[in-house]
């Protein structure tokens, strides 16, 4: 299935280099149309007011971290099936199991390449 | 103490030699039994044994009240005021320094993503799979920051945990003895959100994308 790589993403970090690595990144593979939040409370904000076709996201953030936003997402009847990528250093099982359970779409460990985001990013979308 | 009880009865004994020298007339014996009259009348108070006791009590106080001045000697409030407040001041430096250092390599990688369209097809691949692996080197700012944090953290905790110390230490001696020792400083949270807070591992520990992959797939 065709990817839409004109869809809005959201990238939430509360880094600012790092927002800026992923945004270059999704530049590289054709995705231009990307917006920036710094934690996930303002990431919430952004997705019930815009219209968003991914979210990568980090976990450890305050006030709300990636796993909290993942479990708002999921219990919010507009958004609960936008495809969600957690992109993080949590790397313990329990990190996973937990994201899973909460319905993350995929998982991503930091320090992470391009072609691993590349790779999650079109198995997310293609199953979307 | 039992050796302390043996002295104690042979400087008796001596002195009782003395006064004996001293007063040939006397009958050493009616002195003992008036000393140990006397003694007997103390029996209500304090015996032998417990006046070794509250010795050895004031012995251990003395060893007590020579190690908090030692500790005061040493200086232990430089730790807090100064060492500790300094070294996390130094690591936060460090991450101001790496995020600027890491945001002009940045830049200078999208300048190169600038020029790229104006390159042959097989430069401009190159320039981008080099531009690539920087970004994804640059990464490493976000990790070392996360673990800088960590040891920010832990050291904010030892500084803590010195601080409670210095105030036992310098609590007034009524409260020391009424047992009003300050509380312990608050732990961090310990719900289960904040557990799941571990902040990256060292590599040794830490799982691979091709381990959270294989853990994934273990739940379709």
């Amino acid at each position: 299935m065709a990817i839409d790589k004109s869809m809005n993403v959201l990238i939430v970090d509360d880094y600012k280099t790092m927002l800026r690595i992923i945004r270059n990144l999704l530049k590289q593979i054709d995705f231009n149309n990307v917006e920036e939040a710094s934690d996930g409370a303002e990431a919430l904000g952004k997705l019930r007011t815009g219209h968003f076709g991914l979210v990568i996201s980090d976990w450890n953030m305050q006030p709300m971290t990636g796993l909290e936003l993942l479990q708002e997402v999921r219990q919010d009847a507009k958004l609960k099936t936008l495809p969600f990528i957690m992109i993080t250093a949590e790397s313990k099982t329990e990190n996973v199991v937990a994201a899973k359970q909460a319905g993350v779409s995929n998982y991503i460990v930091k320090p992470f390449n391009a072609e691993t985001l590349k790779e999650k990013i079109e198995k997310v979308l293609g199953n979307a | 103490m039992h050796d302390k009880l043996v002295l104690d009865a042979g400087r008796f004994a001596a002195r009782l030699d003395q006064f004996r020298q001293r007063y040939p007339a006397s009958n050493p014996d009616l002195v003992a039994e008036m000393v140990h009259a006397v003694l007997g009348t103390m029996r209500g108070d304090l015996s032998a044994t417990e006046t070794a006791l509250l010795g050895e009590i004031e012995e251990l106080a003395q060893t007590v009240a020579n190690a908090r001045a030692e500790i005061a000697a040493i200086g232990a409030d430089d730790i807090t005021e100064s060492h500790i407040p300094s070294a996390t001041d130094e690591l936060d430096a460090i991450v101001a320094h790496t995020a600027t250092a890491t945001n002009s390599i940045l830049e200078c990688c999208e300048a190169l993503d600038e020029v790229m369209p104006r390159l042959t097809e097989g430069d401009s691949q190159v320039v981008q799979n080099v531009v690539t692996r920087i970004y994804e080197a640059c990464s490493f700012q976000d990790i070392t920051g996360q673990r800088i944090t960590k040891v920010v953290a832990t050291l904010k905790a030892i500084e803590s945990k010195v601080g409670h110390i210095i105030d036992v230490f310098q609590q007034d001696r009524d409260q020391r003895t009424a047992g009003k020792a300050p509380p312990l400083p608050p732990e961090g949270p310990v719900d289960a959100a904040a557990s799941l807070l571990n902040g990256p591992q060292l590599p040794a520990a830490a799982m691979d994308q091709s381990d959270i992959d294989a853990l994934l797939a273990s739940f379709d």
